[in-house]
């Protein structure tokens, strides 16, 4: 390789109590490269990039740069050696502007009064030569400002108010100019991002924020960009964008390091890709010599099956029948315009659309979160035979009529589980108002309300675990400390245990990496098999293909149509999606 | 008569705005001080003792000079209040203890402080103290509205004043300002930033402790006119529900102290009954309400307390 090196670590490893995050990885980057950090969940990706940018420190090996082994023990030391990292959960100031995220923590100039001091003395003890006409013998003479009282006087008192200047340049330099940024806007120019620097981050939508963070690394003159999972939350449009300007980038010289587990993106942006399994360094390969089937086994360490195994569906019986349902939100934007669909049991209905188009307000209403403005919701009851219309009702309420509704929201910690709370405590969430079942005799158990069931929960989480295998130190531990994938498998685990009939689940692997997002595909269709009606909001449309009976496209709100799973292809459901879009826009102009 | 009420009112306030210029940095960094009362009292309490060590030291009170009591009062009660703040600091900042329990606690040992310190000490020649600090601008005996209305108090409330502006533009203007403002927000992306979390919360909290135990000082040497009284803590809480009420910006505390000052000294000018006066006493914290409901309706980020408060921060934590 031709290329110099810009950073090496050697031999690092970290380790958080008993648990082994790193051991003794290697890893090279060289200049102007996009180096790929493939790995799945867990495998310590995140934690040996946290170490280069000084949010941990490792426990053994070396960071080595220009040769020079370095210590990086704060952001701020690894900003010296110009690494700079843009972490997955953004890291910024919400009520702040964009500009003013960028510039904070921007270090001060140093004035040091003793310094100073050393340079004013020397300035006035530096010998003048001065011709004297009237000496006829040494005509040049050496005069130094220290020989006079009055210039012994002056640098007294220029040295004796140095520490008032220190005050006033520190002060100046506190002030924050009315007119600043300069530099961030060029910055922004320079690599051809879109950005209005004076927007206020609550303002900005998650593709806006990463801009502002990245915009932040690289005014802070970062040579080395680290971006943890980039494009997790992008659509895929923004997702392009973003790696235009990391090709910018790269062609000026920086380094780039893209921590992920999409194999797609690995293949179409980076030039090498490093390898992580369970903490441990696998290899680095040069992308164009290798192929995805290659990077999973390296990633996974066995061969994986890559396929969605989709059966026939079964049964067929109508199981909820959504009717002219429009929701508005509080803002007064209508969010679901006259949607109607039905779900079948033992089919996949797959939802695809633009994130944002109306899909996380269709579940929730479903769901009873949300009351529809319009419309029906109908729910046929295998057991009874009877229908039941939803809208308008609690969960609880619907619960209570009997209705196995199982829902995994997109917002995993905030509605699915407790992050605080332990996997037991979770499971009991949604078992806890049955009270504990206590014998009456041999035949009969009651349950006793108020009371807390322990056992069963446990037990449930215990072959959650153990079926979904989720790595976890207990079940004592509260679920946000797992990582995505397994806090999603538990999430998933506790619905279907539920004995769902209509099953629904928002982006469930979304940030999830390859083993898991299979092994919830694989759960999905056992769902399915079991003539659950499950509907499937997901935002690869190759996923959704695959897996999915049928999908329903929905745009701005509208369901624009209803295809076969196994006739359609990419291109028309990517139509479906915009097409309907521009001609939405049109409309409203004209409503203007 | 309304004059002497606006002037007496502009004069009290000044216990509000040091309370709540002080509690507003400390919050602005994250920390939720509810210690303040206590800390107001433990100025108080330094400048009781500082007095009565003054007066001890040089003899009784013909020795008393106005510069030499002035300071060694004042250094007192910041070395006091500077003591509170250093406790809040150490147990929330430091150990990382429940910033509502730790504040709480403390202004329960405040008050026990200014209980001790108060009933114990030598009172004598504090009356004389006390008139230096109420030495206003020479103004003469029948001055007119703008001598009584603005040049007719002790220099504290002058400094409570400034202090509230410098307060104000040290948060909105300056470098210190937008890091201490990010640590109250987020203190992980200050961190990352590499903006000392820590020394940012201490730096806030005991200046703002500081300010706060002014107060104390005021309201001992200043508005009692060198009496001991007990009742700061009250005036402590006012200025923590001033502290919402003015959104967490200093300079509308100015208006606002007088403001609160105003409600709570009007049952005194008024003739009312003791149960009217009773009701008249709760307005500011009816108002406080108030504008907590409006600023959650309007639900303005801008006037949303500091993200981070009442919360600690650990680096590794995820």
């Amino acid at each position: 390789m031709a290329k110099p090196v810009a950073v090496q670590m050697k031999g690092i490893s970290k380790f958080f109590g008993e648990v082994v995050a790193n051991k003794d990885v290697d890893l090279t980057v060289y200049e102007g490269e996009i180096l790929s950090l493939l790995g799945e969940n867990g495998s310590g990706k995140t934690t040996l990039m946290n170490m280069l940018s000084g949010i941990y420190f490792p426990d053994e090996g070396e960071v080595v740069i220009e040769g020079e082994p370095v210590v990086i023990r704060s952001p701020r030391d690894a900003y010296r050696y110009k690494i700079g990292m843009v972490h997955q959960h953004f890291k910024l100031v919400d009520v702040f502007t964009a500009l003013d995220n960028i510039l904070l923590g921007e270090e001060m100039p140093r004035y040091s009064v003793k310094e100073r001091a050393a340079e004013l003395k020397e300035e006035a003890a530096e010998p003048r030569y001065v011709v004297d006409n009237d000496d006829a013998e040494a005509p040049v003479k050496t005069v130094r400002a220290t020989d006079t009282k009055a210039g012994r006087a002056k640098l007294a008192l220029r040295t004796a108010v140095l520490p008032v200047v220190k005050l006033f340049k520190k002060a100046q330099f506190n002030w924050l100019p009315r007119k600043r940024g300069q530099k961030a806007r060029e910055i922004a120019a320079k690599y051809g991002f879109d950005i209005d620097l004076n927007k206020k981050i609550y303002d900005m939508s998650v593709s806006e924020k990463q801009t502002v963070e990245i915009i932040k690394v690289l005014y802070r003159g970062a040579d080395i960009l680290i971006l943890d999972e980039p494009t997790a939350v992008l659509t895929p449009q923004e997702t392009e964008k973003l790696f235009d300007v990391l090709r910018n980038m790269r062609e000026d010289g920086k380094s780039i390091i893209i921590i992920t587990h999409k194999l797609n993106e690995v293949m179409e942006i980076s030039d090498r890709v490093a390898v992580l399994r369970k903490g441990e360094f696998i290899g680095a390969v040069n992308t164009s010599e290798t192929s995805i089937p290659q990077l999973t086994e390296m990633m996974v360490g066995r061969k994986t099956d890559l396929n969605i195994h989709r059966g026939d569906p079964v049964g067929c019986e109508e199981r909820l029948t959504v009717e002219g349902l429009s929701f508005t939100d509080h803002e007064g934007v209508q969010k679901l315009k006259d949607v109607s669909f039905t779900a079948r049991s033992g089919e996949i209905l797959g939802i695809a659309g633009i994130a944002g188009s109306g899909q996380r307000e269709l579940l929730e209403t479903i769901a009873g979160l949300l009351r529809p403005s319009k419309g029906t919701i109908v729910y046929h009851d295998p057991a009874t035979g009877k229908d039941e219309n939803l809208v308008k009702k609690s969960p609880a309420k619907i619960r209570e009529l009997g209705v196995r509704l199982s829902f995994v929201p997109e917002d995993r910690l905030g509605m699915g589980l407790v992050g605080s709370m332990d996997i037991i405590d979770n499971m009991m969430l949604r078992s806890y108002k049955r009270g504990i079942p206590v014998k009456i005799d041999k035949k009969h158990t009651v349950n006793v309300p108020l009371i807390l069931d322990r056992k069963r929960p446990r037990q449930l989480a215990e072959r959650i675990i153990q079926e979904l295998e989720v790595v976890t130190p207990s079940t004592h531990t509260p679920v946000r400390r797992l990582s995505g994938g397994n806090i999603q498998k538990v999430l998933v685990g506790r619905e279907i245990a539920a004995a769902p009939t209509v099953f629904m689940a928002a982006y469930p692997v979304r940030g999830l990496d390859i083993n898991s997002s299979y092994t919830i595909y694989n759960l999905l269709n056992e769902q399915k098999e079991k003539g659950v009606a499950v509907i499937y909001v997901g935002e690869d449309l190759d996923v959704l293909i695959e897996l999915c009976d049928r999908i329903m496209v929905i745009c701005a709100g509208k369901v624009t149509g209803i295809v076969d799973g196994r006739t359609t292809d990419k291109e028309t459901i990517g139509l479906m999606m915009t097409d309907s879009l521009s001609s939405e826009n049109s409309e409203e102009v004209a409503n203007d | 008569m309304f004059l002497t009420f606006l002037q007496s009112a502009i004069r009290f306030s000044a216990v509000f705005l040091f309370g709540s210029v002080g509690e507003t940095l400390t919050e602005k960094s994250g920390n939720l001080n509810l210690g303040i009362p206590g800390i107001m009292c433990m100025g108080a309490s330094g400048a009781i003792v500082g007095a009565s060590t003054y007066v001890a030291a040089v003899g009784g009170v013909g020795g008393i000079t106005a510069w030499g009591a002035t300071l060694v009062t004042i250094i007192f009660a910041l070395l006091f209040s500077l003591l509170g703040g250093l406790i809040y600091c150490v147990l929330t900042a430091t150990l990382r203890c429940n910033q509502n329990v730790s504040g709480l606690a403390l202004t329960t040992f405040g008050v026990g402080v200014l209980s001790f310190f108060g009933g114990s000490a030598d009172t004598t020649g504090f009356t004389v103290i006390s008139g230096f600090f109420r030495q206003s601008f020479p103004i003469g005996d029948n001055p007119n509205w703008f001598e009584t209305l603005f040049l007719s108090y002790g220099c504290l409330v002058y400094i409570a004043i400034i202090i509230a502006v410098i307060a104000a533009i040290v948060l909105k203007k300056t470098r210190v300002g937008l890091n201490l403002r990010a640590v109250g927000e987020n203190p992980a992306t200050a961190d990352a930033a590499g903006i000392s979390v820590t020394n940012y919360k201490y730096g806030a909290t005991l200046i703002g402790s500081m300010i706060a135990g002014l107060g104390g000082l005021f309201y001992i040497m200043d508005q009692t006119g060198g009496v001991v009284e007990y009742t700061i803590d009250t005036y402590g809480w006012m200025a923590v529900a001033l502290v919402i009420f003015t959104v967490w910006r200093p300079n509308w505390a100015i208006l606002g102290s007088i403001l609160f000052s105003i409600l709570y000294l009007l049952p005194n000018y008024v003739s009312v009954s003791f149960a009217e006066r009773e009701v008249i006493k709760m307005i500011p914290y009816l108002v406080t309400i108030v504008v907590l409901v409006i600023t959650s309706i309007v639900s303005r980020r801008e006037s949303q307390p500091p993200a981070a408060l009442g919360l600690s921060y650990f680096r590794e934590e995820r």
